[in-house]
């Protein structure tokens, strides 16, 4: 099989199901912009195609993202490692480049304005770059993702567009680049580092639960119960003790100054809001540095969990059996905020119910079980870190927003897959999941 | 050296399983064991509207209608659509100033949101209604909603109708259950009260799709969940307006009350309680200005004195105490008396008007002359009867005629608040007179000619005669024969009303006896010179004493005499004999009904009477003092001149007299079952003395006159 022949015949290795899946999601996607635009006064079979709606835009988009997939298809797959360096690199001059040419879109200043009233996010982009270049590392033969040193060099690679969304107060775009992990954690990351993660994400929500006190009682009550019950070992080695000591350190900093520094210096006053409220607490907006010097004080007078309030109304209003296409009265009603972009599982989850949300669930479950597979029958590394990343996107988005809908995640605005309104975010998992693909189509020939 | 890992991915999907499973549980409990949220949906997008159908008619027996509905135009706002309004003109047009105009919008605000309709000025007059479509556009959030309101095109019979007004926050705790909402009219007095669940109809409710802002989107689901308004139902009554509007004008200038039945149904005829006031006076936006001014006139317009008037009968009780003498056995008709004008057989002489020998030869020419002497003795016997054994044995057997005959009890009209009177009770003796043992029939003699603590109200008095007319019987009286649509519920709360009342097994040729000497009384005794052209009719007299003042005049009759129909009794306040003012009122009343047109000679008896001014003193007093324009008399069948009445300044040629210290303890005694600034309104009377300093002054006063005494 030569290259040539693959080129004519581009279909052929490709895998179809994940293709015949990319479109029911979108096609769901357009379904569910629709009936959040949906307007019983309005003639909507003109609006469907006149570009003045968002679901006719959506359209638009879809048909656009159909020619970029084609085109991803059709050119060869080693252009994907080679252009990997220089696309990162590209990448993050064009985050760099948002700071001066930005436009401020819902409080994010990460957009750069292109031709034709569209805007471009660079760090969206950023997300399959920095898949590339990820693979390209782990995949080169002088690397081994045993040792420390690598994954350092990895996680500074991840680190940096990440840092620049943070900058650019995007805080769900810089989330996502956790999704890295995954890819990661597969091609040789200890599961120690998975557990510490873990640990701290606890302690983190322990802090917020518990009064500090009572907290920095159980740890040390922990700690010492640990030293007592391993008294005999740590005669024979006095290193333990120390490592349960440093360790009991490390928590109790935690708890005391690493989470309050986190949720007054390095969170805005509205994200540490939204956290605490998950919890049903309040926040003290007083105390965040950063809000004391911007503007955004007034915006948290509006009771901030009113979006997943009116959320979780919206999809447990939905029932067992939905309320059916086009009924659904908080959607009618506009009373989700953001419902074409990050709620759009909220249209969802009332229209059709459990019933609807349960299949949805399970269509995403097996589209990722599906790249999983692909990602495990990939002969070069470069492919299953790639595909590995991809699958890490993909989770990532799903679970954040869709436990962000149902009240078991702070807001974060980052969208649904495939589903939510917005042609950036469509190009990028398009352009994600077909670069997967492509490669896959090759996976027999190449070993990179 | 990766190869070493592949069993990660196996971990990698049990942690996205485990995420999953985290989500579907959670959806688990939203969607499938979580009812409130839809609560909460619908709470949030469903507007429900109610939609008010128009009230019941009331008929009278010639189907002319009672009242009516009529449309009546709100200007009402949504607080925040009305931006860029020209207050200025809407200041001008509504005679406001800006800082009204500011205070109004806050109470709208306050009571219905900023996002919900309110009223800003209700019951617009045909001017202003004409003067705001016009300059509509200029104030946007503004507009004209259309309301039904009661009109009376008879302007009469004010106390029996009632009147309509919006439900306030008692009502709504007492009425919980019944779906009123604030904002809701409901009948609040007489007929429209007690008939409210027939006349108010059945509210439909309209379901909109309403937005995050609170806009209206469109009906629900098409409309299929939405209720009509089923209009209320008619009520049909034995009223006649005619005869009603009469009895009204012959009460003018007095105070007192009229009441006729039809003693073959019970239905009323005319019910008419004086002073009064013009029914129109309390709809729309008349009625802001009127009801704290009725609610604190002293002569108490509102009070109904046909059902709440307790009053003692005098000589009108004697044909029903000439009737237990009868029944048990004590007298026969032939059975006289020898009085000399005096009854002294109780020591302490009682005076009788008559002195000539042979007036109480017989009973009928004892009812006829209206013998004291003899029905003091008849008294005396029924209590004193030896098959009784002792006097409170005697009188409890008295006491139990009488409340068969309807007195001192509830006879269960179809108005709200009807007062028992009094038939006093063994109890109220004994602890006077310190215990059974110690009195006898002389203790309370005077009960036999309808005096010592015998009170009845004029409807009892009336019902009282239609008992004697039917010889026997009687027809809880009631207004309301049959309900338009009449369906189970209605038959049960009309069926008391269809049910003959046959309390007590009296013999009919006692009752012939009686109603020869009631007719007697029309023949040659005292009522002898009143008569009704075309019948004979049976009537009593009397001329009841009042610690208080002078003699109240009473008269009850019934006519024709052997086909009775109707059934009257009159009582006019103070007036002296009962011959002289409530015999004529009561005659023309029949002849009116009964003829169903008035002969020259009665109509100038009309006129005379109508003008006849027997208001008490005391009140006269309390009017020029108290600067009030006389606005409650005369009712005058004339809408246009109605503005007029309000306006108009008391015409009395009495100059400030010094009230007798008599009538005013009188006043005074009356004013005990209600008190004269009734609390139940006070709120609303409050409000109005904010208005208007002249009232609160005028409050103060009364009282004042009251304390002085």
């Amino acid at each position: 099989m030569s290259a040539s022949s693959n080129n004519n015949n581009f279909s052929k290795g490709t895998d179809l199901a994940v293709i015949v899946l990319y479109l029911i999601m979108v096609a769901i996607g357009i379904m569910c912009v629709f009936m959040v635009e949906y307007n019983p006064n309005l003639d909507w079979s003109n609006s469907f195609l006149t570009a003045k709606t968002n679901y006719s835009k959506q359209i638009y988009f879809a048909i656009f993202c159909a020619f970029v997939a084609i085109f991803i298809l059709l050119i060869d797959s080693k252009l994907f490692t080679a252009l990997a360096n220089i696309s990162y690199v590209l990448g993050i001059l064009l985050m760099l480049a948002t700071f001066v040419l930005g436009k401020n879109i819902n409080g994010s200043k990460s957009w750069i304005p292109i031709a034709g009233g569209f805007n471009l996010q660079p760090a969206e982009l950023c997300k399959i770059f920095t898949a590339l270049i990820l693979a390209k590392f782990i995949s080169k033969p002088e690397t081994d993702f045993t040792k420390l040193k690598s994954h350092i060099i990895a996680g500074f690679m991840i680190a940096l567009p990440a840092v620049l969304s943070i900058m650019q107060h995007e805080m769900g775009l810089a989330l996502v680049y956790s999704a890295f992990i995954f890819a990661m954690y597969r091609e040789g990351l200890p599961p120690v580092i998975l557990v510490i993660l873990l640990s701290f994400a606890i302690l983190v929500i322990a802090t917020l639960l518990l009064e500090p006190s009572t907290l920095a009682i159980i740890i040390t009550a922990i700690a010492g119960l640990v030293i007592a019950n391993m008294i005999k070992r740590f005669k024979r080695n006095k290193n333990n003790i120390i490592m349960v000591i440093a360790i009991w350190a490390m928590c109790f900093g935690t708890v005391r100054f690493a989470v309050p520094y986190i949720f007054n210096n390095v969170f805005e006053c509205y994200q540490s809001t939204r956290i605490y409220s998950m919890i049903g607490k309040e926040y003290d907006c007083s105390l965040n540095k950063k809000s004391a010097s911007s503007t955004t004080l007034k915006k948290s007078k509006k009771p901030d969990d009113y979006n997943v309030k009116q959320s979780k109304i919206a999809i447990g209003s939905g029932g067992f059996w939905g309320r059916g296409f086009l009924k659904g009265t908080q959607t009618r009603g506009k009373y989700v905020p953001e419902q074409h972009t990050d709620f759009i599982f909220t249209s969802l989850g009332e229209a059709f119910g459990f019933v609807g949300t349960f299949t949805f669930l399970a269509l995403y479950l097996f589209f990722l079980f599906r790249l999983i597979r692909i990602a495990e029958r990939q002969r070069s590394t470069f492919s299953r870190v790639y595909a590995y990343s991809v699958v890490g996107i993909f989770f990532f988005h799903i679970a954040v927003n869709i436990c962000m809908t149902i009240g078991l995640f702070p807001v974060v605005g980052i969208p649904l897959p495939l589903i939510s309104y917005g042609g950036s975010s469509l190009l990028t998992f398009t352009t994600l999941l077909f670069i997967l693909l492509r490669l896959d189509a090759d996976r027999q020939m190449v070993l990179r | 050296m990766s190869m070493y890992n592949s069993n990660r991915g196996g971990i990698i999907q049990i942690i996205i399983g485990v995420i999953f499973f985290f989500i579907i549980a959670q959806l688990i409990s939203l969607q499938i064991f979580s009812s409130k949220y839809v609560l909460a949906a619908n709470n949030n997008a469903i507007f429900r509207k109610i939609i008010y159908p128009d009230r019941g008619i009331i008929y009278d027996r010639k189907k002319r209608a009672l009242l009516e509905n009529t449309i009546s135009y709100d200007l009402v706002v949504i607080p925040n659509e009305a931006k860029g309004v020209d207050t200025a003109t809407l200041c001008a047009i509504l005679k406001i100033d800006k800082a009204a105009y500011t205070k109004r919008m806050v109470e709208v605000i306050v009571k219905n949101s900023r996002v919900k309709i309110g009223v800003f000025e209700p019951f617009l007059s045909a001017e202003l209604y004409a003067q705001l479509t016009e300059n509509l556009y200029r104030f946007p959030g503004f507009s004209l909603s259309e309301r039904s309101i009661r009109s009376y095109p008879y302007n009469t019979a004010a106390h029996v109708l009632g009147y309509v007004a919006e439900v306030d926050v008692n009502f709504l705790q007492k009425h919980g259950e019944e779906g009123y909402e604030m904002g809701d009219y409901a009948g609040m007095t007489g007929l429209e009260k007690q008939y409210e669940s027939i006349l108010m109809g059945q509210r439909g409710v309209k379901r909109y799709l309403r937005d995050n802002k609170g806009k209206i989107q469109g009906a629900f689901e098409k409309g299929q969940f939405d209720t009509l308004a089923i209009a209320g139902r008619n009520l049909y009554t034995s009223m006649d307006v005619e005869v009603q509007q009469l009895a009204e004008k012959l009460l003018q200038h007095k105070i007192g009350s009229v009441v006729a039945l039809n003693p073959k149904t019970g239905s009323v005829i005319a019910m008419a309680s004086s002073p009064g006031y013009n029914p129109n006076l309390l709809t729309g936006n008349q009625r802001r200005k009127t009801i704290g001014r009725l609610l604190t006139d002293t002569a108490r317009p509102i009070y109904n004195r046909a059902i709440k008037g307790q009053y003692p009968p005098g000589s009108t009780f004697k044909p029903l105490g000439a009737l237990i003498a009868l029944d048990e056995g004590l007298i026969t008709p032939s059975f006289g008396y020898n009085c000399f004008g005096l009854y002294t057989s109780c020591g302490d002489p009682r005076k009788c008007e008559h002195h000539n020998a042979g007036h109480a030869a017989n009973l009928q020419l004892a009812l006829a002359n209206s013998c004291n002497s003899y029905f003091l003795q008849v008294f005396r016997m029924a209590i004193d009867n030896p098959k009784y054994h002792n006097a409170k044995l005697g009188y409890l057997k008295w006491k139990e005629y009488m409340n068969s005959f309807g007195l001192g009890r509830k006879l269960g009209i179809d108005l709200p608040s009807e007062n028992r009177a009094n038939i006093p009770d063994t109890a109220q003796y004994n602890k006077d007179f310190g215990g059974a043992k110690y009195w006898n029939s002389c203790y309370m003699l005077t009960l036999g000619i309808g005096q010592d603590r015998m009170t009845s109200t004029p409807l009892q008095l009336a019902n009282a005669m239609a008992f004697i007319a039917n010889k026997g019987y009687y027809y809880t009286p009631h207004f309301i024969d049959s309900v338009e649509e009449e369906d189970d519920r209605d038959k049960e709360l009309l069926v008391n009303f269809r049910t003959k009342q046959e309390v007590t097994k009296i013999p009919t040729e006692y009752f012939d006896i009686i109603k020869e000497g009631m007719h007697g009384v029309t023949v040659f005794g005292t009522a002898a010179f009143i008569k009704v052209p075309g019948h004979e009719f049976c009537a009593k007299t009397g001329t009841a004493q009042n610690p208080h003042g002078k003699n109240h005049s009473l008269f009850v009759c019934f006519a024709p005499k052997d086909n009775p129909t109707i059934a009257v009794a009159v009582v006019v306040e103070n007036a002296g004999f009962g011959a002289t003012w409530a015999g004529p009122i009561a005659g023309l009343v029949m002849e009116k009904y009964l003829n169903d047109t008035l002969t020259k000679e009665s109509k100038t008896k009309v006129d005379y009477l109508s003008n006849v001014d027997l208001m008490p003193a005391a009140i006269k007093q309390w009017y020029v003092q108290n600067n009030k324009t006389e606005m409650l008399t005369p009712i005058e069948y004339n809408n246009d001149e109605l503005a007029d009445i309000w306006d108009m300044e008391m015409v009395s040629e009495v100059a400030p007299i010094k009230p007798k210290v008599d009538t005013l303890k009188k006043m005074d005694t009356l004013t005990k079952p209600i008190p004269p600034a009734a609390p139940v309104p006070k709120t609303k009377s409050s409000k109005e003395n904010a208005l208007n300093p002249k009232l609160k002054k005028k409050k103060v006063n009364s009282k004042l006159t009251n304390v002085s005494i």
